[in-house]
C-alpha cells in the first residue's frame, strides 16, 4: 500500500534561497513587461481614437493585430498576467496612469472622448454579462434592455416636475430599476436552459423595445431629452481645467465611466476569487452535481442576474445623461448582440478581455466610415478572424488558483 | 458482521417506487443500510441501482414510499438540502467541473460550511483567506490519503488529471463534507482492472479511518464487490430479488437467472 506511490517528500529539496531570488527577479521582469505592454496599449488606443486618416487607422489596426498574436504566441500575455498578479498595487497604479495619459492626449477631442466613454459604458455592461454568462452560465440576450432601463430611469427622473433627485441617486436608481424589471424575467429564466433561456431573453428584449415605442409617456419613438449630470455641485457640461490644461467637458464623463468600470472590474474580480465564484462556476458547469453538494441553483442564478443588471442599469443612466437624448433604437436587439459578442470576443469569463473587445466592437464601426455600408461586414469578418485564430477569445480565462499546488 | 447487524439503520427505504411513465424503475423497494457497513448494490443493467441513488439524493422524485436518513424522512427533501443532512455521492459518469482547479472541485463538497453571504465573500477578505487556507489544508490531507502526488496538484485544472485521479477527486469532494453516508456509483467505470483495485483499497482505507462512514457501492465488477462489501442487495427490474453476504447472493439461483437469463 505505502510503497505504491512515488513519494515526493523523499526528493531532495531544491536549494530554497537562489530559487526565491530567481523567482523575484522573474517577477520584476514580468512586471516590467506588463508596464511596457500597458504603455504600448495606451498609446495605441489614444492614437486609434484620435486618428482621422482611414489608411492610418487600418494600418495601425493591422499592426495591433499582428502584435497581439505575436504576444500570444511568444507568451508575452502570460508574462503580463504574471507581472500584474505579482504586484497588485503597482498594477493598479500603472493602469490609472495609462488612463490619465490617454485622457491628457485626447483632452480636446470631443468625439474621441465620447467614444472612449461609450467604450467604458459597454465594458461595464459586459462585466455584468461576464457575471451572468461567463460565471453563472445565464443567457442574456437583452443586456441592452437593462441598459435602457437605467437610461429611461434617468430620463424619467429628469421629466418629473417638482421633485429634484440628485444625479448620483438617479444613477443608483437606474441600477435598481434594471434589477426590478429584470426580476420579471427571473422566473422564465430559472425554468429554461440553453437555447430556450436564450430565446426567453431575446423575446424580452424585443418586448422592451416595442413597449418603449408605444409608450407616450416615455416619448415613444421620438425618445426623451436629458440634462447633463451634476455631481456634488459640479456641472458636467463645464470644461475641466487641471494642471494648466483644458479638458473637454466629455472628460468628466470619461472619468465617471472609468470609476464605474473600475468598480465593476473590482466587483467581478472579488466575486471570482471567492466561494461565490466557485459556486457560480459549478452552477454553470454542472447543475446536478452542484445541487447534490448543497447549492440552491436558483439563489445563485438570481444573485448573478441581479449583480449583472445593476451594472447595466447604472451604466445606462450615465450613458443617457452623457448623450443627452435617448430613444428606443438606442437599445435594440442588435445592441444586445453586440454586448454578447464583446464578452465572447474578449474571452468568456475573463474580466480584462472585455476592455479590448469593447474597444474593437465600439470603435471600429465608427472608424471605418470610409467603407460606409460595408463597415459592419468588415467588422464581422474581423470578429470571425479573431475567433478563428484564437477560439477562446482575445484573453482566454485562466484556471482560478486560490491555493498553490506545491507546498512551500 | 454480527456487530454490524446490530448497528442502527442509517438509511431506510420502505416501499420505494420511482416511475418513468409506465415503467417502474424502482418497484416497492425495501432496503435497510446499517451504520458503518459497506453495502453492495448489484443487478443487471437497468435494474434500478442508479435510480436508487438518484431518488435518494433528491434528483428524482419518489412515486411512492419513504426514505429515512438517520431518523429523518428525506423523501420530499430537495437535492440541495441533502448534503447538509450528511449524504454525499459520486456519479457513474465522472461529473467534475473539468475547467476548474482540483481545489475548487473539492471545495464544492464543503460548501455547506463555507461563507454564503455576499458581504462575507466580497468584503471580509481576511476571513476568506483564512477559510481558503484551512480548507486547502483539509483538501490536501484528504488527497494525500489517496495519492501524495494529487495533494501537490490542487492548483491544476481537473481536466489535466487522468481517470483514476479524477475518481479520487470526486471521492475527496464527497468526503470533505464529512458525510454520514457515501453513495459510490460505479467507481470502476472507465478504469483498468489494476486502477480499480488500487482505488478500492484506498476507499476501504479511508472508510476504516472514519469509523462510522457508511458506504453504498454500485459496481459491475464482482471480484471487487466480493472484496469490499459486508453485504449485498441484488436488484432486478426495480425489485429486490436477493440480499445477504456476497457468497450467498452469488449462489442464489434467482440471481444467476437474473444475470444469465433462462437457460
Amino acid at each position: 500500500m505505502l510503497m505504491r506511490h512515488r513519494s515526493t517528500q523523499d526528493e531532495v529539496p531544491r536549494d530554497a534561497l537562489p530559487m526565491a531570488a530567481g523567482v523575484r527577479a522573474r517577477r520584476t521582469s514580468d512586471f516590467a513587461v506588463f508596464a511596457a505592454v500597458v504603455a504600448a496599449c495606451a498609446g495605441a488606443v489614444a492614437f486609434l481614437v484620435h486618428a482621422e486618416d482611414q489608411r492610418l487607422v487600418l494600418s495601425t489596426l493591422v499592426a495591433c493585430g499582428i502584435a497581439w498574436f505575436a504576444a500570444a504566441r511568444f507568451r508575452v500575455i502570460a508574462a503580463v498576467e504574471r507581472g500584474a498578479a505579482g504586484h497588485p498595487w503597482p498594477t493598479r497604479l500603472v493602469l490609472v496612469a495609462a488612463c490619465l495619459g490617454i485622457l491628457v492626449v485626447l483632452r480636446e477631442d470631443n468625439f474621441g472622448l465620447l467614444m472612449l466613454a461609450t467604450v467604458l459604458i459597454y465594458a461595464t455592461v459586459c462585466l455584468g454579462l461576464t457575471i451572468q454568462l461567463g460565471y453563472a452560465g445565464l443567457s442574456n440576450f437583452c443586456a441592452a434592455a437593462f441598459l435602457g432601463c437605467g437610461g429611461y430611469t434617468a430620463a424619467a427622473l429628469g421629466q418629473a416636475e417638482g421633485i429634484a433627485i440628485p444625479d448620483l441617486a438617479g444613477i443608483l436608481l437606474g441600477g435598481a430599476v434594471a434589477v426590478a424589471i429584470g426580476s420579471l424575467l427571473v422566473l422564465p429564466l430559472l425554468r429554461t436552459r440553453g437555447h430556450y433561456a436564450a430565446l426567453t431573453t431575446l423575446a424580452f428584449g424585443v418586448m422592451f423595445n416595442v413597449f418603449l415605442d408605444a409608450n407616450e409617456m416615455l416619448g415613444g419613438p421620438q425618445g426623451l431629452k436629458l440634462a447633463p449630470i451634476t455631481l456634488f455641485g459640479w456641472d458636467f457640461s463645464n470644461d475641466l481645467s487641471l494642471f494648466g490644461m483644458t479638458f473637454s467637458f466629455y472628460a468628466n464623463y470619461v472619468l465617471l465611466c472609468l470609476a464605474l468600470t473600475a468598480a465593476a472590474l473590482a466587483l467581478v474580480g472579488l466575486l471570482d476569487r471567492s466561494w461565490i465564484g466557485i459556486r457560480l462556476d459549478a452552477v454553470r458547469l454542472d447543475e446536478v452535481a452542484a445541487q447534490v453538494f448543497g447549492l440552491r441553483i436558483a439563489r445563485w442564478k438570481i444573485l448573478a442576474f441581479t449583480l449583472g443588471n445593476v451594472l447595466a442599469g447604472m451604466a445606462g443612466a450615465i450613458y443617457a445623461k452623457m448623450t443627452g437624448f435617448i430613444a428606443p433604437n438606442n437599445f435594440t436587439l442588435g445592441d444586445s448582440l453586440m454586448m454578447v459578442s464583446i464578452v465572447i470576443l474578449g474571452g468568456i469569463g475573463n474580466r480584462w478581455g472585455v476592455l479590448p473587445a469593447a474597444l474593437i466592437v465600439v470603435l471600429l464601426p465608427e472608424k471605418l466610415q470610409f467603407i460606409q455600408e460595408y463597415r459592419l461586414l468588415l467588422f464581422a469578418v474581423l470578429v470571425i478572424l479573431v475567433l478563428v485564430l484564437s477560439p477562446s477569445g482575445l484573453l482566454p480565462r485562466r484556471t482560478r488558483t486560490l491555493v498553490a499546488g506545491r507546498q512551500a | 458482521m454480527s456487530a454490524l447487524a446490530a448497528a442502527p439503520a442509517i438509511l431506510e427505504a420502505k416501499g420505494l417506487s420511482v416511475r418513468f411513465g409506465g415503467l417502474f424503475a424502482l418497484n416497492a423497494l425495501d432496503l435497510t443500510v446499517r451504520r458503518g457497513e459497506v453495502l453492495g448494490l448489484i443487478g443487471p443493467n437497468g435494474s434500478g441501482k442508479t435510480t436508487f441513488f438518484n431518488v435518494t439524493s433528491g434528483i428524482y422524485p419518489a412515486a411512492a414510499g419513504t426514505i429515512v436518513l438517520d431518523g429523518r424522512d428525506i423523501t420530499r427533501e430537495p437535492a440541495h438540502a441533502l448534503a447538509g443532512l450528511g449524504l454525499a455521492r459520486t456519479f457513474q459518469r465522472s461529473r467534475l467541473c473539468l475547467p476548474l482547479s482540483v481545489f475548487d472541485n473539492i471545495a464544492l463538497g464543503a460548501q455547506e460550511r463555507l461563507p454564503q453571504g455576499v458581504i462575507d465573500n466580497l468584503l471580509r477578505r481576511r476571513t476568506l483567506t483564512r477559510t481558503v487556507a484551512a480548507l486547502a489544508e483539509e483538501a490536501r490531507d484528504l488527497a494525500r490519503l489517496f495519492n501524495p502526488d494529487l495533494a501537490q496538484r490542487l492548483d491544476e485544472p481537473a481536466v489535466a488529471l487522468g481517470m483514476i485521479d479524477r475518481r479520487r477527486v470526486e471521492i475527496c469532494r464527497a468526503l470533505i463534507g464529512r458525510p454520514k453516508i457515501l453513495l459510490l456509483d460505479e467507481p470502476s467505470a472507465g478504469m483498468t482492472h489494476d486502477e480499480t483495485n488500487q482505488l478500492i483499497d484506498e476507499i476501504l482505507d479511508v472508510q476504516r479511518s472514519r469509523g462510522d462512514l457508511t458506504v453504498i457501492i454500485v459496481e459491475h465488477e464482482m471480484g471487487l464487490i466480493e472484496r469490499i462489501t459486508d453485504r449485498c442487495v441484488v436488484l432486478n427490474y426495480g425489485r429486490k430479488i436477493c440480499e445477504g453476504h456476497f457468497r450467498e447472493v452469488a449462489a442464489d439461483p434467482t440471481v444467476r437467472e437474473a444475470y444469465l437469463g433462462h437457460s
